[in-house]
């Protein structure tokens, strides 16, 4: 890569992470080391590597949502580069409401709230004002092709991908400079695939950075600015 | 919200330390909780969590160690050095304090809008039509039909008690609530709606909560942070969901596989 340091959006540099099981006589499971990486503004980073290279604990980690076990996770925030790893939790949260995003494989659904409201929080929490936010959501709801019908009931009862639309259209709907995407159309048809697509490309096209797993290799190719292969990355027990 | 315009912590504490009897049952305990922030102090019943909850809220004095306050007027102060009347006012005003049991929360002999009412005239107010409306207005809020406003909390279901509770606490604007087991003993169909209601009133008025509960699963719906306690101790902090998907001590680990789904 040749690009502009000043696009960088995220910095990863040798990034480290193993399991130590407590309950399993402190057994220690090496996941990745050294991972290293960036991701520019409106680039589309895939990793890739068969299923146990780590993929989805590097996104974890990225989120902060696993500890890392070594090295520097720097996020472009607010102007300046905030290495995750070191950070408060309350700058963590800052981190998540104004920069990076996260499109998880399921839905975590909240009893009694309506998939609209599910989809309007993350723009909300970014300071939109709430008929901006509930625009925004309904715009999103309509390109992924969910029924009007829904909108105000709340996803508990929705089927697989349904849900997962929900999840999808949340994930699109606040601010965030960054969006992390673990696998978002695993469970969608080829038109809502499609969709998804779509809505990534105008977000690149508007700077946003993505960091992604992808199995279907359709849209992979599609999505793809550079694969990153991850078993590269696979952890080296020290004997 | 917790944009940090303001670095002074909303309520912290440092190095604090509680015996009953020789036994510790908080020791060197030190944390802090920012406006707008929901803390959940999670553990096992005799982790020392409920006594943690009670040296914050100044109900306990602690055998060392301070709980220090930011007060309405920007001044942070002393729990220990307040005068009775000063700590009675922030109780009534600031603070709230919602308890497992509703019967230590509530007056039970006095009707729904007497119980929401009185915290208002402990402040100061005095016109009955205002007090009146600003308890139905309340009631509303936590979904208990107006027409029910002159009953007795004795009358009420143990989830209507909750919300009336909850109510009464948050009727003077406080900042910083105190839940004990909010949802505790309650059916889980009325726990999931007092829950929700929880999260869309802390998310609105942008309370901040120190929360203590078992249950992980409500500390995952409600709270930014977790403190992880046994036996007096803290054995973890951290973000809710780092803490809850990736723990790393033993205990917590323990605590998290215990569980069905959190």
């Amino acid at each position: 890569m040749t690009a502009h340091p000043d696009t960088i959006a995220l910095a990863v540099e040798d990034l480290g992470k193993s399991f130590t099981l407590h309950m399993h006589g402190g057994t220690r499971l090496p996941v990745v080391s050294q991972v290293g990486f960036e991701v520019h503004a409106g680039e589309c980073v895939v990793l890739g590597g068969p299923s146990g290279a780590g993929k989805s604990s590097i996104l974890k980690m990225l989120y902060g949502n696993y500890l890392a076990g070594s090295g520097h996770i720097r996020v472009r925030h607010g102007g300046a580069l905030v290495d995750i790893v070191e950070a408060e939790p309350r700058a963590i949260l800052d981190i998540r409401r104004m920069t990076l995003g996260y499109v998880s494989q399921f839905l975590r659904v909240i009893p009694r709230v309506p998939a609209i409201e599910i989809v309007a929080e993350p723009a909300l929490a970014a300071g939109v004002d709430r008929a901006a936010a509930l625009e925004r959501a309904s715009g999103l709801l309509h390109a992924l092709n969910l029924p009007e019908r829904l909108w105000r009931l709340p996803p508990a009862t929705f089927s697989g991908g349904e849900q997962q639309r929900v999840n999808i259209a949340r994930g699109f709907a606040g601010e965030h400079s960054i969006l992390i995407l673990d696998e978002p159309t695993a469970s969608l048809d080829a038109a809502n695939r499609e969709a998804v697509i779509g809505l990534m490309a105008a977000r690149k096209a508007t700077g946003t950075a993505f960091v992604g797993i992808f199995h279907d290799e359709e849209v992979r190719a599609r999505v793809a600015d550079r694969i990153i292969d991850v078993s590269v990355f696979a952890a080296r027990e020290a004997a | 919200m917790m944009s940090g315009a303001s670095r002074t912590p909303l309520l912290s504490a440092r190095s604090l330390a509680k015996s009953y009897g020789g036994r510790p049952a908080c020791q060197h305990v030190s944390m802090s909780i920012d406006e707008g922030e929901v803390l959940a102090i999670v553990g096992e019943s005799g982790s020392g969590k409920s006594t943690l909850l009670n040296l914050l809220s100044g109900r306990l004095a602690p055998d060392t160690g301070e709980v220090r306050y930011r007060m309405r007027d920007g001044v942070e102060r002393d729990l220990a050095r307040l005068s009775e009347a000063e700590r009675r006012l922030l109780a009534r005003t600031d603070w709230g304090f919602v308890h497992q049991d509703a019967a230590l929360g509530l007056r039970m002999n006095v009707s729904a809008g007497g119980n929401i009412g009185e915290r208002l005239m402990a402040v100061g107010d005095r016109h009955y039509g205002q007090i009146r409306d600003t308890a139905a207005n309340w009631l509303t809020r936590v979904e208990i039909g107006v027409d029910r406003i002159d009953d007795k909390p004795t009358a009420y279901s143990g989830g209507m008690r909750q919300r009336l509770q909850i109510a009464r606490n948050l009727v003077t604007s406080p900042r910083l609530v105190f839940m004990d087991e909010p949802t505790g003993g309650l059916d889980v169909s009325v726990q999931a709606r007092l829950l929700d209601l929880i999260r869309g009133l802390v998310a609105d008025l942008g309370l901040a909560v120190v929360l203590v509960t078992h249950d992980l699963a409500v500390a995952r719906l409600l709270s930014h942070r977790i403190i992880v306690m046994k036996q007096g101790h803290v054995i973890e902090t951290g973000l809710t969901d780092r803490v809850l998907d990736d723990p790393q001590a033993p205990y917590t680990q323990l605590l998290v596989s215990s569980v069905l789904a959190a």
